[in-house]
């Protein structure tokens, strides 16, 4: 849903003479130990997602039960404070960063299948194939995605996490079709890809063989990007009061916050963790994009 | 003479440690004279080419000197290279397709350059068309953007803007590679015709195309490995190389005028040497027929004869 | 040139028929029956006005006819203008309703998208010169740009109106005002306006920056840029050109963006109860007021292509390449 950080740089070509091949991978794993981007992002990431699932297996009680004192501050009980009816914020934030994290790999994984394929079919078959695939990325990719969801889901009675991410998921792929289209494209031209073709091997076995591992990388960080993406639409959805029903995630508690007034009492703990979870957790991805993206392309290292 | 070369070493860094791309580089160049700089990819001939005008990120001066008109060339340093860039060296590069900007017109595009530069662009407006109708271009170009031009068309654009300031050196790196044969021809043509009129006053031509160099150069330098093999009078390198590498390379064409690299290379048996931690003694010595033991020793390069120089044990004694 | 914008055009006008199409196809396939779901879920206490609202619905919807009629006539009534008429301020009509707020929700996002663009590229260069600013304004922008725009919003709200007491949290302007083209009402309009312009301002802001950071990264990485420092140019100029180059993608950006934005727009509003289309998705998913939210969906979908088609026409006025390959030039 953001800019692409990866910039579409050739490899590098290598002005040095010697043989690359494996000595790629170590490398890689040279850079990736010494990039700060990379390994900040990641911590971070890691350690939310350690949050998420251990979290909820010190809360006895479930998220949404009325435990304690109503409105009360961060305390050495309540970590984060309680809401106005008693609930403990930080059992709804362990819970919620679970369902966030849920949603971003489902929504995120959906988008991904979606758009890979479509990208590379696109971008390897050609000719009409690859004009209508064009077309109807083109569509999607004009839509609103999250204006269209508010009217998909308003209809449906049943909410789940699952459905919202297969929602989002089915919206928000168009540009990573784009994307791997475009690179696929430069792919299929080359010499091997070729010989591949010419020796009359299936489309899909080049495509998973020959082109899907000279783009891995690429695939990587598109993947990070959609799981970004798909987090923060589930937000904007749950905060509209189209999340799970009797659910609990971070845009579910900035809903009830802003529904019950947490601004104007002032209750600032009840709206600023779970913004803050997003926000922490998407822009660790983000930066732990770039951190691969100037791992995988050397160009970048330098400047 | 123009320029002088004096034991150059450039070295690229990398993590596992510095790549040899020329270790110890010794020629010169005659006022007027055309060179070709043969090898194949990876001997470090387009090392030199870049060495001359401007080290990239991960280019490392490392010893030796370079004279230009009399007057050392601080290769390494940066910002006091830019006097001579444009005015006393240029270059044509290998990517003369795409080396005008894309979304400005050729004319305002040059001019810019021009006074950055800190030329009027008035002073050199004729000359400009005077050249550009020399190469065989309509004036016209300079208000059109590159892409509504062909290839042959930019890469002659590239050439005369490069050559607008009039350079002692000329650098041109694989010029004509991406271009049709007929098309080559004429920008050939084109450059020995600067080089007749003064436009330039000496020219360095990297190319990995003998049978190209034999048409325009006057003398022709073969590196291997980083270190220069042989230079000698374009003829007497067809007709009668010394240095065993130079044989190979112009035995195995089968007929000079008409071949590609990949086709005439193969005719070598065995790979160049890596860089990184280079072979002792003369490097050709793996490959070559007529290796003794001599040959741990790093040959010198010297002058067989007048104006012929080989860097061999075997020849001139 | 034509061939250009009829495919263009044509690529929208396949977008409008999907999007109306999806718009008539939901209530329909949806289980259950919308109008009495509807109706039931919105809670109207008199009968009489109850049973005209049925009898009405019930004739708009035709659903004792065949689809391809129910179809047609969606279409027909909606080339006429008629998108129906509002459950929640009935008997209103849905097109007057967003008519109504579409000016506040405009307000916002036209300054919002214009001005977070202009400043984003210009932090975007800026952040490409050295690497400690690259280190900062890079990560800063990533943070920007991972912001959920209600939060950001509900964050300013709160510093800068709960506690600072600088601006209204709340509303379009004060109740106590009647619309006039008055000082003191503009300037109540304008304090009600900055707090949601700013959160979507800034939330923008990071992305525009980390597109033009990247893109300027690699216009200097490009053949051009290279000879040019060959031939001693000075970093200025092969700046100057790396940036309007890079300026050309963040064009296309702008439409790629679109969406994501105006979601944005509509999540600020509703923080800030502001009178735009955002709270009136609210209020009409509270009240089960389909008609009113297909009308917002439909009104959004033909702003964003219409914003499309704008955003095509500049980037071919502003891009030499594509104008000379459609007026044909000489090659």
């Amino acid at each position: 849903m953001t800019n692409v950080p990866a910039t579409p740089g050739a490899a590098d070509s290598g002005a040095a003479p010697e043989p690359a091949g494996e000595r790629k991978v170590s490398e890689g794993l040279h850079f990736a130990r010494r990039n700060p981007k990379l390994l900040i992002g990641t911590g971070i990431v890691l350690a939310l997602l350690f949050t998420g699932l251990i979290g909820p297996l010190f809360i006895d009680q479930g998220p949404n039960v009325y435990v304690g004192p109503k409105s009360q501050p961060p305390s050495s009980e309540y970590w984060m404070g309680t809401t106005s009816f008693g609930q403990d914020i930080w059992a709804q934030f362990v819970y919620g960063l679970r369902s966030t994290f849920l949603v971003g790999a489902l929504g995120g994984g959906i988008a991904f299948v979606v758009g890979t394929a479509v990208g590379f079919v696109a971008g390897f078959k050609g000719g009409l194939v690859d004009e209508l695939l064009n077309m109807f990325t083109n569509v999607v990719l004009v839509l609103p995605t999250l204006v269209v969801l508010i009217v998909a889901v308003a209809y449906l009675d049943v909410r789940g996490v699952v459905v919202q991410a297969l929602f989002i998921g089915l919206t928000s792929w168009p540009w990573a079709a784009r994307a791997v289209r475009s690179q696929a494209l430069s792919l299929a031209t080359r010499d091997y890809v070729d010989l591949a073709r010419l020796s009359g091997r299936r489309t899909w076995r080049i495509i998973t063989t020959e082109i899907a591992p000279n783009m891995s990388s690429y695939l990587v960080m598109s993947f990070i990007l959609l799981f970004g993406g798909a987090i923060l639409i589930a937000a904007g959805l749950d905060f509209i009061g189209l999340g799970p029903a009797n659910g609990v995630s971070l845009g579910l508690m900035l809903e009830s916050a802003v529904a019950w007034s947490a601004l104007q009492l002032g209750m600032w703990w009840w709206f600023i963790p779970p913004g803050a979870g997003i926000t922490l957790l998407v822009g660790s991805m983000y930066i732990l994009n770039v951190g691969l993206d100037e791992v995988f392309n050397p160009k970048l290292r330098e400047l | 003479m123009t320029l002088r070369v004096n034991d150059l070493k450039v070295y690229y860094q990398t993590l596992r440690g510095d790549v040899h791309a020329l270790d110890g580089v010794n020629f010169d160049l005659a006022d007027g004279e055309i060179m070709g700089l043969a090898g194949e990819s990876g001997c470090g001939k387009s090392t030199l080419g870049k060495s001359l005008i401007r080290l990239d990120g991960r280019m490392r001066h490392v010893d030796g000197t370079i004279e230009l008109d009399g007057e050392n060339v601080p290769i390494a340093d940066d910002r006091a290279m830019n006097r001579f860039r444009y005015h006393e060296i240029s270059l044509i590069p290998q990517y003369a397709m795409s080396a005008l900007n894309p979304t400005r017109k050729i004319g305002r595009m040059i001019n810019e350059l021009l006074r950055s530069r800190g030329v009027r662009p008035a002073d050199v407006a004729e000359e400009l068309d005077r050249r550009l109708e020399l190469v065989g271009l309509d004036p016209d170009v300079l208000k059109r953007f590159p892409i509504e031009l062909s290839g042959g068309m930019k890469q002659r654009v590239v050439m005369v803007m490069a050559t607008l300031l009039d350079p002692s050196l000329l650098i041109a790196d694989e010029a004509t590679s991406a271009l049709d044969v007929s098309t080559q021809r004429s920008v050939v043509e084109s450059m020995v015709e600067f080089r007749d009129r003064g436009y330039v006053k000496s020219m360095i031509f990297v190319t990995h195309d003998i049978s190209l160099v034999y048409q325009m150069a006057d003398t022709v330098m073969v590196m291997y490995a980083g270190r220069i093999a042989e230079k000698a009078p374009a003829s007497t390198i067809i007709n009668d190389p010394q240095h065993p590498y130079t044989k190979m390379l112009i035995g195995a064409l089968p007929e000079v005028g008409t071949t590609t690299e990949d086709t005439r290379l193969e005719g070598i048996p065995g790979t160049p040497p890596g860089l990184l931690h280079p072979p002792t003694g003369c490097r050709f010595k793996d490959r070559c027929p007529i290796a003794s033991e001599e040959c741990s020793q790093t040959p010198p390069l010297v002058e067989i004869e007048p104006g012929h120089w080989a860097a061999c044990w075997k020849t001139g004694r | 040139m034509w061939r250009y914008m009829g495919r263009k055009l044509g690529i929208y006008g396949i977008t409008f028929v999907v999007a109306v199409t999806i718009n008539w196809m939901i209530p329909r396939f949806m289980p259950g029956d919308p109008v009495s779901s509807m109706l039931n879920r919105a809670s109207v206490s008199d009968p009489e006005a109850l049973e005209r609202m049925n009898t009405y619905y019930n004739e708009v919807f035709g659903l004792d006819t065949p689809l391809y009629q129910q179809y047609l006539s969606f279409w027909s009534g909606l080339l006429r203008g008629d998108l129906g008429i509002s459950v929640w301020l009935y008997p209103e009509p849905v097109t007057d309703i967003i008519l109504r707020h579409i000016p506040f929700t405009l307000g916002l996002l036209l300054p919002a998208i214009i001005l977070s663009w202009i400043v984003g590229n210009r932090f975007g260069a800026f952040a490409a010169r050295s690497k400690i600013l690259d280190n900062t304004v890079l990560p800063l922008g990533y943070i920007l740009t991972a912001t959920p725009y209600m939060w950001l919003a509900l964050l300013l709200a709160w510093a800068l109106g709960v506690v600072g007491g600088f601006f209204p949290t709340a509303g379009g302007y004060s109740f106590a005002l009647t619309p006039s083209w008055s000082w003191p009402f503009i300037s109540n309009l304008l304090t009600h306006w900055f707090l949601p312009f700013l959160s979507m301002f800034l939330v923008a802001l990071g992305g525009w920056a980390i597109g033009m950071r990247n893109m300027i990264i690699y216009e200097l990485e490009a053949d051009y840029s290279n000879y040019l420092q060959a031939l001693g140019a000075p970093r200025r100029l092969i700046r100057r050109y790396a940036f309007r180059n890079a300026m050309l993608p963040q064009i296309t950006g702008l439409a790629v963006q679109l969406g994501t934005i105006i979601a944005g727009a509509l999540l600020t509003e509703i923080v800030f109860n502001y009178p735009g289309l955002g709270t009136l998705v609210l209020n009409s998913l509270n009240n089960n007021d389909f008609f009113l939210l297909q009308g917002i969906f439909l009104f959004v979908v033909v702003g964003v292509l219409i914003a499309n088609f704008i955003i095509d026409i500049i980037y071919v006025l502003v891009d030499p390449r594509t104008r000379v390959q459609m007026t044909g030039g000489a090659s």
